[in-house]
Protein backbone atom coordinates (compact mmCIF):
# COMPACT_ATOMS: atom_id res chain seq x y z
CA UNK A 1 0.00 0.00 0.00
CA UNK A 2 1.42 3.38 -0.94
CA UNK A 3 1.60 6.29 1.49
CA UNK A 4 -1.18 7.94 -0.48
CA UNK A 5 -3.37 4.87 0.02
CA UNK A 6 -2.67 4.94 3.73
CA UNK A 7 -3.62 8.62 3.89
CA UNK A 8 -6.83 7.86 2.00
CA UNK A 9 -7.60 5.09 4.48
CA UNK A 10 -7.19 7.48 7.43
CA UNK A 11 -9.40 10.02 5.69
CA UNK A 12 -12.10 7.46 5.04
CA UNK A 13 -11.98 6.34 8.68
CA UNK A 14 -12.00 9.80 10.27
CA UNK A 15 -12.40 12.62 7.76
CA UNK A 16 -16.18 12.42 7.37
CA UNK A 17 -15.82 13.44 3.74
CA UNK A 18 -18.91 13.39 1.62
CA UNK A 19 -17.32 10.93 -0.82
CA UNK A 20 -14.61 8.29 -0.58
CA UNK A 21 -11.11 9.77 -0.25
CA UNK A 22 -9.93 8.05 -3.43
CA UNK A 23 -12.33 10.26 -5.41
CA UNK A 24 -10.90 13.47 -3.94
CA UNK A 25 -8.06 15.09 -5.87
CA UNK A 26 -4.65 15.43 -4.23
CA UNK A 27 -5.00 19.21 -4.29
CA UNK A 28 -8.69 19.48 -3.47
CA UNK A 29 -9.66 21.39 -0.34
CA UNK A 30 -10.66 18.71 2.15
CA UNK A 31 -12.62 21.20 4.27
CA UNK A 32 -14.74 22.00 1.23
CA UNK A 33 -15.17 18.24 0.76
CA UNK A 34 -16.84 17.99 4.15
CA UNK A 35 -14.02 17.65 6.68
CA UNK A 36 -14.89 19.68 9.78
CA UNK A 37 -12.39 21.05 12.33
CA UNK A 38 -13.52 18.28 14.68
CA UNK A 39 -12.92 15.61 12.05
CA UNK A 40 -9.55 17.13 11.10
CA UNK A 41 -8.29 16.57 14.65
CA UNK A 42 -9.19 12.89 14.34
CA UNK A 43 -7.51 12.74 10.92
CA UNK A 44 -4.35 14.24 12.44
CA UNK A 45 -4.42 11.64 15.23
CA UNK A 46 -5.05 8.90 12.66
CA UNK A 47 -2.07 10.01 10.57
CA UNK A 48 0.21 10.12 13.64
CA UNK A 49 -0.91 6.61 14.51
CA UNK A 50 -0.66 5.24 10.95
CA UNK A 51 2.80 6.64 10.20
CA UNK A 52 4.29 6.62 13.69
CA UNK A 53 5.06 10.31 13.59
CA UNK A 54 4.21 13.28 15.79
CA UNK A 55 3.23 16.58 14.24
CA UNK A 56 5.06 19.34 16.15
CA UNK A 57 2.97 22.37 17.16
CA UNK A 58 4.38 24.45 14.26
CA UNK A 59 2.75 22.05 11.81
CA UNK A 60 -0.62 21.89 13.59
CA UNK A 61 -2.24 24.44 11.31
CA UNK A 62 -5.16 24.29 8.95
CA UNK A 63 -2.79 24.59 5.99
CA UNK A 64 -0.98 21.34 6.78
CA UNK A 65 -4.19 19.32 6.65
CA UNK A 66 -5.98 21.16 3.90
CA UNK A 67 -5.16 18.78 1.05
CA UNK A 68 -3.97 15.21 0.63
CA UNK A 69 -0.77 16.57 -0.92
CA UNK A 70 0.00 18.86 2.03
CA UNK A 71 -0.58 15.99 4.48
CA UNK A 72 1.65 13.66 2.45
CA UNK A 73 4.42 16.27 2.38
CA UNK A 74 4.26 16.83 6.14
CA UNK A 75 4.25 13.10 6.88
CA UNK A 76 7.16 12.47 4.48
CA UNK A 77 9.25 15.22 6.09
CA UNK A 78 8.62 13.81 9.54
CA UNK A 79 9.42 10.24 8.54
CA UNK A 80 12.70 11.34 6.99
CA UNK A 81 13.74 13.16 10.15
CA UNK A 82 12.87 10.25 12.44
CA UNK B 1 -1.05 47.05 33.65
CA UNK B 2 1.14 49.61 31.91
CA UNK B 3 1.99 50.44 28.36
CA UNK B 4 3.60 53.36 26.59
CA UNK B 5 0.63 55.64 25.87
CA UNK B 6 0.14 56.67 22.26
CA UNK B 7 -0.49 60.32 21.52
CA UNK B 8 -3.91 60.98 19.99
CA UNK B 9 -4.26 62.50 16.52
CA UNK B 10 -4.56 66.05 17.83
CA UNK B 11 -1.51 65.46 20.00
CA UNK B 12 -3.29 66.57 23.12
CA UNK B 13 -4.84 63.59 24.89
CA UNK B 14 -3.36 60.14 25.31
CA UNK B 15 -5.41 57.02 24.64
CA UNK B 16 -5.63 56.46 28.38
CA UNK B 17 -6.93 59.98 28.97
CA UNK B 18 -9.57 59.55 26.28
CA UNK B 19 -10.61 56.24 27.86
CA UNK B 20 -10.91 57.93 31.24
CA UNK B 21 -13.21 60.58 29.78
CA UNK B 22 -15.49 57.91 28.31
CA UNK B 23 -15.36 55.89 31.55
CA UNK B 24 -16.60 58.88 33.53
CA UNK B 25 -19.63 59.15 31.25
CA UNK B 26 -20.19 55.39 31.37
CA UNK B 27 -20.01 55.38 35.15
CA UNK B 28 -22.58 58.15 35.42
CA UNK B 29 -25.21 56.17 33.51
CA UNK B 30 -24.21 52.60 34.43
CA UNK B 31 -26.93 52.10 37.04
CA UNK B 32 -29.65 53.37 34.72
CA UNK B 33 -28.38 51.27 31.81
CA UNK B 34 -28.63 48.26 34.11
CA UNK B 35 -31.99 49.13 35.66
CA UNK B 36 -33.61 49.94 32.32
CA UNK B 37 -31.78 47.17 30.45
CA UNK B 38 -30.96 49.77 27.82
CA UNK B 39 -28.12 50.51 25.43
CA UNK B 40 -25.42 52.75 26.98
CA UNK B 41 -25.97 55.39 24.34
CA UNK B 42 -24.26 58.19 26.29
CA UNK B 43 -21.08 56.19 26.75
CA UNK B 44 -21.04 55.03 23.13
CA UNK B 45 -21.54 58.63 22.01
CA UNK B 46 -18.54 59.51 24.18
CA UNK B 47 -16.53 56.71 22.54
CA UNK B 48 -17.41 58.22 19.20
CA UNK B 49 -16.52 61.74 20.36
CA UNK B 50 -13.15 60.46 21.58
CA UNK B 51 -12.58 58.69 18.23
CA UNK B 52 -12.21 55.37 20.02
CA UNK B 53 -14.45 53.28 17.74
CA UNK B 54 -12.44 53.73 14.54
CA UNK B 55 -9.12 53.73 16.37
CA UNK B 56 -8.18 50.10 15.67
CA UNK B 57 -8.31 50.67 11.92
CA UNK B 58 -4.74 50.82 10.49
CA UNK B 59 -3.29 54.29 9.92
CA UNK B 60 -3.13 53.79 6.17
CA UNK B 61 -6.93 53.49 6.17
CA UNK B 62 -7.50 56.51 8.38
CA UNK B 63 -7.49 54.95 11.85
CA UNK B 64 -4.88 55.08 14.62
CA UNK B 65 -3.72 51.49 14.34
CA UNK B 66 -4.15 50.92 18.08
CA UNK B 67 -2.61 47.63 19.17
CA UNK B 68 -4.56 44.94 20.98
CA UNK B 69 -2.55 45.91 24.10
CA UNK B 70 -3.77 49.50 23.82
CA UNK B 71 -7.35 48.40 23.11
CA UNK B 72 -7.17 46.09 26.15
CA UNK B 73 -6.13 49.00 28.35
CA UNK B 74 -9.19 50.97 27.19
CA UNK B 75 -11.39 47.91 27.71
CA UNK B 76 -10.08 47.54 31.25
CA UNK B 77 -10.71 51.20 32.10
CA UNK B 78 -14.24 50.98 30.70
CA UNK B 79 -14.83 47.67 32.49
CA UNK B 80 -14.24 49.39 35.83
CA UNK B 81 -16.97 51.90 35.00
CA UNK B 82 -19.74 50.04 33.13
CA UNK B 83 -19.56 46.37 32.14
CA UNK B 84 -22.03 46.74 29.28
CA UNK B 85 -20.23 49.70 27.68
CA UNK B 86 -16.93 47.86 27.99
CA UNK B 87 -18.32 44.69 26.41
CA UNK B 88 -19.77 46.71 23.50
CA UNK B 89 -16.30 48.26 23.02
CA UNK B 90 -14.59 44.87 23.18
CA UNK B 91 -17.00 43.11 20.84
CA UNK B 92 -16.88 46.01 18.38
CA UNK B 93 -13.07 45.94 18.04
CA UNK B 94 -12.81 42.14 17.83
CA UNK B 95 -15.29 42.38 14.97
CA UNK B 96 -13.68 45.42 13.32
CA UNK B 97 -10.26 43.80 13.36
CA UNK B 98 -11.83 40.71 11.78
CA UNK B 99 -12.56 42.92 8.78
CA UNK B 100 -9.34 44.94 8.71
CA UNK B 101 -6.97 42.00 9.15
CA UNK B 102 -8.60 40.00 6.35
CA UNK B 103 -9.39 42.64 3.74
CA UNK B 104 -7.26 40.97 1.09
CA UNK B 105 -7.17 43.42 -1.77
CA UNK B 106 -10.91 44.03 -2.01
CA UNK B 107 -11.12 47.75 -2.75
CA UNK B 108 -14.73 48.22 -1.70
CA UNK B 109 -14.04 46.65 1.69
CA UNK B 110 -11.07 48.98 2.17
CA UNK B 111 -13.28 51.96 1.31
CA UNK B 112 -15.87 50.80 3.83
CA UNK B 113 -13.18 50.48 6.49
CA UNK B 114 -12.05 54.03 5.74
CA UNK B 115 -15.63 55.15 6.39
CA UNK B 116 -15.73 53.19 9.64
CA UNK B 117 -12.58 55.02 10.75
CA UNK B 118 -13.69 58.45 9.57
CA UNK B 119 -17.15 58.28 11.14
CA UNK B 120 -16.40 55.97 14.09
CA UNK B 121 -19.09 53.53 12.98
CA UNK B 122 -20.22 50.79 15.38
CA UNK B 123 -19.83 47.15 14.31
CA UNK B 124 -22.06 44.32 15.59
CA UNK B 125 -21.95 40.66 14.64
CA UNK B 126 -24.32 37.72 14.25
CA UNK B 127 -22.32 34.53 14.64
CA UNK B 128 -24.49 32.21 16.73
CA UNK B 129 -27.50 30.58 15.12
CA UNK B 130 -30.62 28.84 16.38
CA UNK B 131 -30.04 25.11 16.08
CA UNK B 132 -26.26 25.09 16.24
CA UNK B 133 -26.20 25.02 20.04
CA UNK B 134 -23.92 28.03 20.38
CA UNK B 135 -21.17 26.48 18.25
CA UNK B 136 -20.12 29.31 15.96
CA UNK B 137 -18.03 27.01 13.76
CA UNK B 138 -21.13 25.77 11.97
CA UNK B 139 -23.95 27.53 10.16
CA UNK B 140 -27.08 26.25 8.56
CA UNK B 141 -28.03 29.58 6.96
CA UNK B 142 -26.38 30.24 3.62
CA UNK B 143 -25.61 32.89 1.04
CA UNK B 144 -28.05 32.86 -1.88
CA UNK B 145 -28.99 35.18 -4.74
CA UNK B 146 -31.29 38.04 -3.73
CA UNK B 147 -34.47 39.02 -5.57
CA UNK B 148 -32.28 41.64 -7.23
CA UNK B 149 -30.09 39.18 -9.14
CA UNK B 150 -27.03 41.39 -8.91
CA UNK B 151 -26.99 41.05 -5.12
CA UNK B 152 -26.83 38.32 -2.53
CA UNK B 153 -28.96 37.55 0.49
CA UNK B 154 -28.83 35.66 3.77
CA UNK B 155 -31.58 34.91 6.28
CA UNK B 156 -30.34 34.00 9.75
CA UNK B 157 -32.21 33.00 12.90
CA UNK B 158 -29.92 34.36 15.60
CA UNK B 159 -30.59 33.63 19.28
CA UNK B 160 -28.60 36.73 20.26
CA UNK B 161 -27.11 39.67 18.39
CA UNK B 162 -25.60 42.21 20.77
CA UNK B 163 -26.63 45.87 20.14
CA UNK B 164 -27.79 44.99 16.63
CA UNK B 165 -30.31 47.84 16.52
CA UNK B 166 -27.61 50.40 17.38
CA UNK B 167 -24.92 49.24 14.99
CA UNK B 168 -23.92 50.81 11.68
CA UNK B 169 -22.37 47.59 10.39
CA UNK B 170 -23.48 44.01 11.11
CA UNK B 171 -21.17 41.09 10.38
CA UNK B 172 -22.93 37.83 9.58
CA UNK B 173 -21.50 34.33 9.36
CA UNK B 174 -23.18 31.95 6.95
CA UNK B 175 -22.40 28.96 4.77
CA UNK B 176 -20.79 29.92 1.48
CA UNK B 177 -23.81 28.51 -0.40
CA UNK B 178 -26.79 26.19 -0.07
CA UNK B 179 -24.84 23.06 -1.00
CA UNK B 180 -21.72 23.39 1.10
CA UNK B 181 -20.75 21.79 4.40
CA UNK B 182 -21.86 23.42 7.69
CA UNK B 183 -18.27 24.34 8.52
CA UNK B 184 -17.62 26.05 5.18
CA UNK B 185 -18.49 29.54 6.37
CA UNK B 186 -17.91 33.06 5.14
CA UNK B 187 -18.13 36.43 6.90
CA UNK B 188 -20.44 39.01 5.35
CA UNK B 189 -20.05 42.74 6.04
CA UNK B 190 -23.53 44.28 5.85
CA UNK B 191 -24.46 47.91 6.48
CA UNK B 192 -27.40 48.66 8.76
CA UNK B 193 -29.61 49.86 5.91
CA UNK B 194 -29.03 46.51 4.19
CA UNK B 195 -30.20 44.58 7.25
CA UNK B 196 -33.75 43.85 8.40
CA UNK B 197 -34.17 42.75 11.99
CA UNK B 198 -37.28 41.00 13.27
CA UNK B 199 -36.96 40.66 17.03
CA UNK B 200 -37.77 37.19 18.34
CA UNK B 201 -36.66 37.44 21.96
CA UNK B 202 -35.81 40.15 24.46
CA UNK B 203 -32.59 40.35 26.46
CA UNK B 204 -33.76 40.50 30.06
CA UNK B 205 -30.90 39.02 32.03
CA UNK B 206 -29.21 39.00 35.40
CA UNK B 207 -26.35 41.17 34.18
CA UNK B 208 -24.68 42.79 31.15
CA UNK B 209 -28.16 44.14 30.56
CA UNK B 210 -26.98 47.05 28.42
CA UNK B 211 -25.55 44.82 25.68
CA UNK B 212 -29.10 44.50 24.31
CA UNK B 213 -28.44 41.02 23.00
CA UNK B 214 -31.94 40.39 21.72
CA UNK B 215 -32.75 37.48 19.40
CA UNK B 216 -33.66 38.22 15.78
CA UNK B 217 -34.45 36.84 12.41
CA UNK B 218 -31.89 38.77 10.40
CA UNK B 219 -32.28 39.29 6.67
CA UNK B 220 -29.40 40.96 4.88
CA UNK B 221 -29.01 41.88 1.23
CA UNK B 222 -25.55 42.81 0.01
CA UNK B 223 -23.12 42.94 -2.90
CA UNK B 224 -20.81 40.01 -3.59
CA UNK B 225 -17.73 42.07 -2.76
CA UNK B 226 -18.95 42.45 0.81
CA UNK B 227 -18.23 38.78 1.47
CA UNK B 228 -14.73 38.63 2.95
CA UNK B 229 -12.64 36.32 0.72
CA UNK B 230 -10.88 34.44 3.53
CA UNK B 231 -12.78 31.47 4.99
CA UNK B 232 -14.47 32.36 8.28
CA UNK B 233 -12.56 29.57 10.03
CA UNK B 234 -9.34 31.41 9.28
CA UNK B 235 -10.75 34.81 10.32
CA UNK B 236 -12.05 33.23 13.51
CA UNK B 237 -8.86 31.49 14.64
CA UNK B 238 -6.46 34.22 13.48
CA UNK B 239 -8.39 37.28 14.65
CA UNK B 240 -11.95 37.08 15.97
CA UNK B 241 -11.28 34.61 18.79
CA UNK B 242 -7.83 35.71 20.01
CA UNK B 243 -8.66 39.43 19.90
CA UNK B 244 -12.11 38.94 21.44
CA UNK B 245 -10.82 36.70 24.21
CA UNK B 246 -8.09 39.20 25.13
CA UNK B 247 -10.45 42.20 25.06
CA UNK B 248 -13.18 40.39 27.01
CA UNK B 249 -10.57 39.33 29.57
CA UNK B 250 -9.49 42.97 29.84
CA UNK B 251 -13.12 44.03 30.45
CA UNK B 252 -13.45 41.38 33.16
CA UNK B 253 -10.16 42.53 34.67
CA UNK B 254 -11.61 46.04 34.83
CA UNK B 255 -14.75 44.73 36.53
CA UNK B 256 -12.71 42.75 39.06
CA UNK B 257 -10.49 45.78 39.68
CA UNK B 258 -13.52 47.93 40.44
CA UNK B 259 -14.81 45.37 42.93
CA UNK B 260 -11.41 45.14 44.61
CA UNK B 261 -11.26 48.95 44.80
CA UNK B 262 -14.61 48.92 46.59
CA UNK B 263 -13.37 46.26 49.00
CA UNK B 264 -10.25 48.36 49.68
CA UNK B 265 -12.32 51.47 50.44
CA UNK B 266 -14.55 49.48 52.76
CA UNK B 267 -11.66 48.02 54.75
CA UNK B 268 -9.87 51.37 54.99
CA UNK B 269 -13.10 53.04 56.19
CA UNK B 270 -13.49 50.34 58.84
CA UNK B 271 -9.89 50.85 59.96
CA UNK B 272 -10.40 54.60 60.38
CA UNK B 273 -13.51 54.00 62.52
CA UNK B 274 -11.50 51.85 64.91
CA UNK B 275 -7.93 53.03 64.81
CA UNK B 276 -5.52 50.53 66.29
CA UNK B 277 -7.43 47.41 65.29
CA UNK B 278 -7.18 45.47 62.06
CA UNK B 279 -10.63 45.10 60.45
CA UNK B 280 -11.88 41.54 59.96
CA UNK B 281 -11.86 41.93 56.17
CA UNK B 282 -8.21 42.98 55.92
CA UNK B 283 -6.53 39.56 55.61
CA UNK B 284 -9.03 38.55 52.90
CA UNK B 285 -8.31 41.82 51.13
CA UNK B 286 -4.61 41.00 51.07
CA UNK B 287 -5.07 37.78 49.12
CA UNK B 288 -7.70 39.45 46.91
CA UNK B 289 -5.16 42.09 45.87
CA UNK B 290 -2.51 39.43 45.23
CA UNK B 291 -4.88 37.44 43.04
CA UNK B 292 -5.94 40.56 41.15
CA UNK B 293 -2.29 41.22 40.29
CA UNK B 294 -1.96 37.72 38.88
CA UNK B 295 -5.07 38.38 36.78
CA UNK B 296 -3.51 41.65 35.54
CA UNK B 297 -0.36 39.80 34.49
CA UNK B 298 -2.40 37.14 32.69
CA UNK B 299 -4.27 39.69 30.64
CA UNK B 300 -1.34 41.95 29.77
CA UNK B 301 0.79 38.95 28.82
CA UNK B 302 -1.97 37.59 26.58
CA UNK B 303 -2.46 40.97 24.91
CA UNK B 304 1.27 41.29 24.20
CA UNK B 305 1.24 37.76 22.86
CA UNK B 306 -1.49 38.56 20.33
CA UNK B 307 0.34 41.73 19.24
CA UNK B 308 3.73 40.03 18.83
CA UNK B 309 2.62 37.00 16.82
CA UNK B 310 1.72 36.91 13.11
CA UNK B 311 -2.01 36.26 12.56
CA UNK B 312 -1.24 32.97 10.80
CA UNK B 313 0.56 31.71 13.90
CA UNK B 314 -2.52 32.48 15.99
CA UNK B 315 -4.19 29.74 13.92
CA UNK B 316 -1.80 27.13 15.30
CA UNK B 317 -3.44 24.61 17.59
CA UNK B 318 -1.28 25.55 20.59
CA UNK B 319 -2.22 29.23 20.18
CA UNK B 320 -5.91 28.35 19.92
CA UNK B 321 -5.65 26.30 23.11
CA UNK B 322 -3.95 29.22 24.88
CA UNK B 323 -6.56 31.79 23.80
CA UNK B 324 -9.39 29.46 24.79
CA UNK B 325 -7.81 28.84 28.18
CA UNK B 326 -7.48 32.59 28.66
CA UNK B 327 -11.23 33.04 28.24
CA UNK B 328 -12.05 30.22 30.67
CA UNK B 329 -9.50 31.41 33.23
CA UNK B 330 -10.41 35.11 33.05
CA UNK B 331 -14.16 34.50 33.21
CA UNK B 332 -13.67 32.29 36.26
CA UNK B 333 -11.33 34.87 37.84
CA UNK B 334 -13.76 37.77 37.54
CA UNK B 335 -16.64 35.90 39.17
CA UNK B 336 -14.37 34.69 41.96
CA UNK B 337 -12.77 38.06 42.66
CA UNK B 338 -16.06 39.99 42.62
CA UNK B 339 -17.64 37.36 44.90
CA UNK B 340 -14.79 37.61 47.38
CA UNK B 341 -14.97 41.39 47.32
CA UNK B 342 -18.68 41.15 48.12
CA UNK B 343 -17.94 38.96 51.15
CA UNK B 344 -15.40 41.49 52.42
CA UNK B 345 -17.87 44.38 52.10
CA UNK B 346 -20.55 42.36 53.85
CA UNK B 347 -24.02 43.86 54.20
CA UNK B 348 -22.88 47.23 52.88
CA UNK B 349 -21.90 45.59 49.60
CA UNK B 350 -24.98 43.36 49.58
CA UNK B 351 -27.30 46.37 49.85
CA UNK B 352 -28.03 48.10 46.56
CA UNK B 353 -28.01 51.64 47.88
CA UNK B 354 -24.69 52.23 49.60
CA UNK B 355 -21.32 53.57 48.48
CA UNK B 356 -20.05 49.99 48.64
CA UNK B 357 -22.82 48.31 46.63
CA UNK B 358 -21.48 45.43 44.51
CA UNK B 359 -24.76 43.96 43.23
CA UNK B 360 -24.53 45.15 39.62
CA UNK B 361 -20.89 44.11 39.29
CA UNK B 362 -21.66 40.74 40.87
CA UNK B 363 -24.52 40.11 38.43
CA UNK B 364 -22.50 41.28 35.44
CA UNK B 365 -19.57 39.08 36.46
CA UNK B 366 -21.69 35.91 36.38
CA UNK B 367 -22.20 36.38 32.65
CA UNK B 368 -18.53 36.01 31.75
CA UNK B 369 -18.46 32.22 32.06
CA UNK B 370 -21.66 31.87 30.05
CA UNK B 371 -21.08 33.98 26.96
CA UNK B 372 -19.72 31.46 25.07
CA UNK B 373 -20.19 28.81 27.73
CA UNK B 374 -16.92 27.70 29.32
CA UNK B 375 -17.94 24.06 29.03
CA UNK B 376 -18.11 24.42 25.26
CA UNK B 377 -14.65 26.00 25.15
CA UNK B 378 -13.19 23.30 27.40
CA UNK B 379 -14.70 20.61 25.16
CA UNK B 380 -13.02 22.20 22.13
CA UNK B 381 -9.70 22.38 23.97
CA UNK B 382 -10.08 18.79 25.18
CA UNK B 383 -10.05 17.76 21.53
CA UNK B 384 -7.10 19.97 20.63
CA UNK B 385 -4.85 18.83 23.49
CA UNK B 386 -4.99 15.32 22.00
CA UNK B 387 -2.65 16.70 19.35
CA UNK B 388 -0.73 19.63 20.78
CA UNK B 389 2.76 18.80 21.94
CA UNK B 390 3.20 21.86 24.18
CA UNK B 391 6.81 22.57 23.22
CA UNK B 392 7.86 26.22 22.94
Amino acid sequence: MTDLDRIHRVLDAHGKLRASAATVGDDDDLYAAGMTSHASVNVMLGLEDEFGVEFPDELLTKATFCTVRSMAAAVTDLMVSV
Amino acid sequence: MTFAPAVSPDGVLTVRERADIVAAVAQEFADDVDAASRFPSEAVAALRAQRLLGASVPRELGGEGLTVTELAEVARVLGSACSSTAMVFAMHHGQLLSITRHLGDVASLATLVQRIAADDLLVASATTEVGSGGDVRFSSCFVEPAADAARLRVIKHAPVISYAEYADIVLVTARRGADVAPGDQVLIVAESDEVQLERTSTWNTLGLRGTCSHGYVLTAEFDADRVIPAPYEQISTETMLPVSHVLWAAVWLGMASAAVQTARRFVRAAARRNIGSVPLGAPGLVSLIADLEIFETTVSSAARGVDSVAPADLGRIDAVIRMNNLKVQASTDVAGLVGRALVITGIAGYRTDTEFSLGRLFRDAQGAALMVHNDRILATNAQLVLLSKGTR
